[in-house]
């Protein structure tokens, strides 16, 4: 095995037992890059140079036996993350050239944990898509087969991850931007509660579900990153001051005596029959693992896609109109007047699916649309978060496949808005609902594409993610593949 | 035919915190061009707002001086335009779930006590400041301002004439300033009103179409613009023509109002709760809190001031038109215990002085102990209210204490019996014929004996023990 191809916890072993160099470490991962990348795209932007002062400064510090969570561990960064002094686009060509003077408040907590950076990776334009297709910077692919999409918004960190390009890295997911590029590229993605990991210095979709979370290579590294990213943050509003728990302590825990509800909802017409064969298969090892998986119904999943069609390009329309050629980022030349600077500015900065998503908030916020749209989709939100409530009272966690599908084919869904939406309908509802889910490899399709498993759990039970999913990881044994790049 | 008219004001006021709503940076006026902003004001991406708690109280504070309800959950809004000097696209204020509402506070309408409502206070950030070059076809953007804690205050439709606004407003920025949460600078823009007019026939019920008018940067020009605006709708009206429903600009140097934009063009703002922020919550131990600190109000203390020191209303009314001006007033009378006396100096000469300046007390060279001292010494008969009248003058100018002046001056009256007794005498014995005709009648000649020792005194003789020294000396 290769360095690059180890995880976190491997990696720090090896570092602590003085038979790894965090150098090492990073001209290992950059090879990797020399060698795939071409052909993956999972980066936006390298960061080499800064990559290698940072391993010296860990070698040194490693040296000195300071030795931290993440210390020399090369970890990439989707490009939504602001980087001080390192530019920042969201994917987008209307901040190609921004370069933030602040770091995010992960940057900050990861840095203090001792990871270096990468870099920044490619993702759908301000995260809107599920197949990082919407980029400005062109698509990334599937390192499992190059013809199709890695999933998205978070491509570009779910890639680097499998295609051994980092160890691990940072997405953010808003309806399944973490989860459902995780389940089709065979890694282990955690969207956290809402409020519980800090949004500063996420450049916002919609608010009121975006969080940040991690892309590891298994669920021990997803506690361990969780353990740096987890806890409060006073620059942030919504930021929820609840204690953390070590998180690497629920993983290899059983399950004994748990109930693992199985959402009817969620097992419909028009899941790939592959998939949903390998979720069974999934529900087969979480018995024999010492769970009872009982039946569940969380009867508003049918308006989860629509409103959150509503609510999340709503807070975008508002969210985006930062963006307006004064400040920062892109202005377009030759403008007549004021208003002729916005237009020009928008129309050439923006991509078709941000604008799409921008007039429909914008409809929907509209006087007299209001209330039969935005305040109509607050209340099924609140319907839906009940849902919940009440599943709670009869389950630990809720199993569900991550996707519908296994990745498909680059092209296939961009002239389709609706079916590409709709490849995030399981992934939605824990954005709604403001709770946390993990997506982690459940197997492969005959043609070798990844199946991905998802868990869900009540607001700040992570830990309970952990537990179950690295129950689950131990006891499915499911082959190490890497993808034949 | 006669019309009503019917006024409505929105208010905007600038919170005197140090730190903007929703970032660290100050609020202090001026300064280079985008000195004072940060990530978070200037709308970077990804930055996020954290609400500065001390704009929460300065607004309970007017809520509750102007009897309104507070809210216990109350959110912020997006209000989402395009501008340049708006750098979010949005501004963060209150719409649906305000921070307080059905308040008013009380007039005086021709001797008659007058409630004015107050529909709602609500809290929001300010924008910045456009500034365009006149020499190229430039514009450049200040946001030093934006992020600046402002609260709304909006009226109902009670005022029935120009004055009544202007009152109105009169009350409304002394209580702001009594309660130190606005320094309402109008000028600087700390202090800003629109006003919503029209008119009705007498007697009608529904409100006529009205007009918003803004850029009124004095109590006189609302005042005036209103003035304008009513004898324009009248005109229309009894010329058969329609009001248009619009927003209108003052021009100050026309002394007109001009269409800005119609209903038409009108925004949709197109609200929704804040995302990045949470309702604010505010129970009764946050209010009983805010409630027990909140100063005396200018109502309060212009009845106290009437009943307690036995002065005039009208006198009260001025004392207490400036916080600074009645704190003066009470330090005076709690060091001299004559509050008229207090009362005549400070509205008679001290308010003098300091006007032909354009002072405010604050700047006033005469401190009370001083002043209070001078009344005192008039009290004692130390000094003549005549000396006295000069005397202040010179504490005025100089900032001396009345002591020092008259030490500096000689100006100590003579009420040492002996000493006039002697002068009397000499006058009397220099002055025959006169004391003569006196004493055959003349009592008019009583004040060209005044006046000899007045002379022989050089004024420093006590009025008083003259007049009875000379009454039992010319009687012989
Ligand atoms: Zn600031």
């Amino acid at each position: 095995m290769e360095l690059h191809q180890l995880t976190i916890h491997e990696l720090q072993e090896k570092i602590r037992s003085g038979s790894v160099s965090a150098t090492q470490i990073t001209e290992s991962v950059f090879s990797r890059i020399d060698a795939v990348e071409e052909r993956v795209h999972s980066y936006i932007r390298m960061m080499k140079e800064e990559a290698f002062a940072a391993a010296a400064k860990a070698d040194e510090n490693i040296k000195k036996g300071d030795i931290k969570p993440l210390t020399g561990i090369p970890i990439a960064l989707k490009d939504i993350v602001c980087t001080k002094g390192i530019a920042t686009t969201c994917g987008s060509h209307i901040l190609h050239n921004f370069v933030p003077p602040y770091n995010a408040t992960v940057v900050e907590k990861l840095t203090d944990a001792g990871a270096l950076f990468v870099g920044k990776t490619n993702m759908d334009e301000f995260a809107m898509g599920s197949s990082t297709e919407t980029s400005w910077f062109g698509p990334t692919r599937n390192p499992w087969d190059l013809e199709r999409i890695p999933g998205g918004s978070s491509g570009g960190s779910a890639t680097a991850v499998a295609a051994d390009e980092c160890i691990a890295s940072i997405g953010s997911d808003t309806g399944g931007s973490i989860r459902q590029p995780a389940a089709l590229c065979g890694v282990v993605g955690m969207k956290p509660t809402y409020g519980r990991v800090s949004r500063f210095g996420l450049i916002a979709f919609a608010s009121s579900l975006d969080q940040i979370g991690p892309f590891t290579k298994d669920v021990e590294d997803c506690a361990i990153m969780m353990n740096v990213l987890a806890g409060y943050d006073p620059k942030e509003s919504t930021s929820v001051p609840t204690e953390v728990p070590d998180y690497r302590q629920f993983a290899g825990r059983d399950i004994q005596g748990w109930k693992i509800g199985i959402p009817k909802e969620y097992f419909v017409e028009g899941i790939d029959p592959e998939v949903n064969a390998a979720i069974q298969k999934t529900i087969a090892v979480i018995e024999q693992s010492g769970g009872q998986c009982v039946d569940i119904s969380l009867p508003h999943t049918q308006y989860c896609v629509a409103t959150y069609y509503i609510i999340a390009p709503a807070e975008a329309s508002s969210n985006l109109a930062r963006y307006d050629g004064v400040k920062y980022g892109l202005r377009a030349a030759d403008v007549r007047d004021l208003l002729d600077m916005y237009k020009k500015t928008r129309m050439q900065g923006f991509g078709a699916e941000v604008k799409r998503r921008i007039m429909i908030g914008t409809y929907a916020l509209s006087a007299g649309y209001y209330d039969a749209y935005y305040k109509k989709a607050s209340q099924v939100r609140a319907l839906i978060k009940r849902d919940f409530e009440e599943a709670w009272k009869k389950c630990d966690v809720i199993l569900t496949p991550t996707t519908p599908t296994p990745a498909f084919k680059i092209g296939e869904k961009t002239d389709d808005p609706l079916q590409m939406y709709l490849s995030d309908i399981f992934t939605i509802s824990a954005n709604l609902a403001g709770i946390p889910g993990i997506s982690l490899p459940c197997g492969f399709t005959s043609g070798g594409l990844p199946i991905g498993v998802q868990f869900l759990a009540s607001h700040f039970e992570e830990g309970k993610l952990i537990q179950i999913a690295s129950a689950y990881e131990k006891n499915a044994k499911i082959e190490k593949r890497r993808p034949a790049l | 035919m006669e019309f009503e008219i019917v006024i409505g004001l929105e208010v905007h006021a600038q919170m005197l915190t140090e730190t903007k709503i929703f970032c660290g940076c100050s609020t202090k006026f001026g300064g280079a061009p985008n000195s004072h902003t940060c990530p978070v004001c200037i709308g970077m991406p990804g930055v996020l707002p954290v609400l500065n708690k001390k704009v929460v109280e300065f607004a309970m504070k007017m809520a509750l001086a102007t009897n309104c309800e507070i809210n216990k959950s109350c959110e912020f809004a997006r209000k989402n335009y395009f501008y340049p000097d708006l750098p979010k696209g949005y501004q963060i204020s209150q719409y649906a779930y305000p921070l307080a509402e059905h308040g008013h506070i009380s007039l005086d309408v021709n001797g008659e006590q007058k409630k004015i409502g107050i529909t709602r206070i609500h809290m929001e950030e300010d924008a910045g400041k456009l500034m365009h070059d006149e020499h190229n076809p430039a514009s450049y953007v200040d946001l030093n301002r934006t992020g600046v804690p402002l609260i709304e205050i909006v009226s109902e439709p009670d005022m029935r004439s120009s004055d009544e606004a202007a009152d109105y407003l009169r009350r409304l920025h002394e209580i702001l300033v009594y309660l130190e949460i606005c320094d309402g600078n109008m000028e600087e823009g700390s202090f800003r009103c629109d006003a919503n007019v029209s008119i009705r026939p007498m007697g009608q019920k529904e409100f006529g179409t009205r007009t918003e008018l803004k850029n009124m940067n004095s109590f006189r020009n609302v005042q005036r613009a209103l003035e304008y605006e009513i004898k324009r709708q009248q005109y229309l009206v009894e010329n058969g023509e329609t009001v248009i429903q619009e927003t209108r600009l003052w021009d100050d140097a026309q002394g007109a109002t001009n269409s800005m934009r119609s209903k038409e063009e009108a925004h949709d703002y197109r609200y929704f709760p804040d995302p990045d922020l949470v309702p604010i919550l505010v129970d009764d131990a946050w209010v009983e809190k805010i409630k027990k600190d909140l100063p005396e109000l200018p109502l309060a203390k212009r009845e106290r001031f009437v009943n307690d020191y036995q002065i005039p209303a009208y006198d009260a009314g001025v004392l207490t038109a400036d916080k600074a001006l009645a704190n003066y007033y009470e330090e005076v009378v709690k060091l001299c215990s004559q509050p008229k006396a207090a009362s005549n100096w400070i509205m008679g000469d001290v308010m003098r002085f300091l006007n032909e300046e354009k002072k405010s007390i604050r700047e006033c060279p005469i401190t009370a102990k001083s002043l209070a001292d001078m009344i005192r010494l008039i009290e004692e008969g130390t000094i003549s209210g005549k000396m006295a009248k000069e005397i202040v003058e010179d504490m005025y100018k100089t900032g001396k204490s009345p002591q020092t002046i008259i030490e500096e001056k000689g100006l100590v009256q003579i009420t040492d019996e002996g000493e006039l007794i002697k002068s009397i005498t000499s006058i009397i014995e220099a002055n025959p014929g006169q004391l003569a005709d006196y004493r055959g009648g003349k009592e008019k000649l009583f004040g060209f004996f005044v006046g000899q020792v007045m002379k022989a005194t050089k004024g420093k003789a006590n009025p008083q023990l003259v007049n009875d020294l000379l009454k039992k000396m010319l009687a012989g």
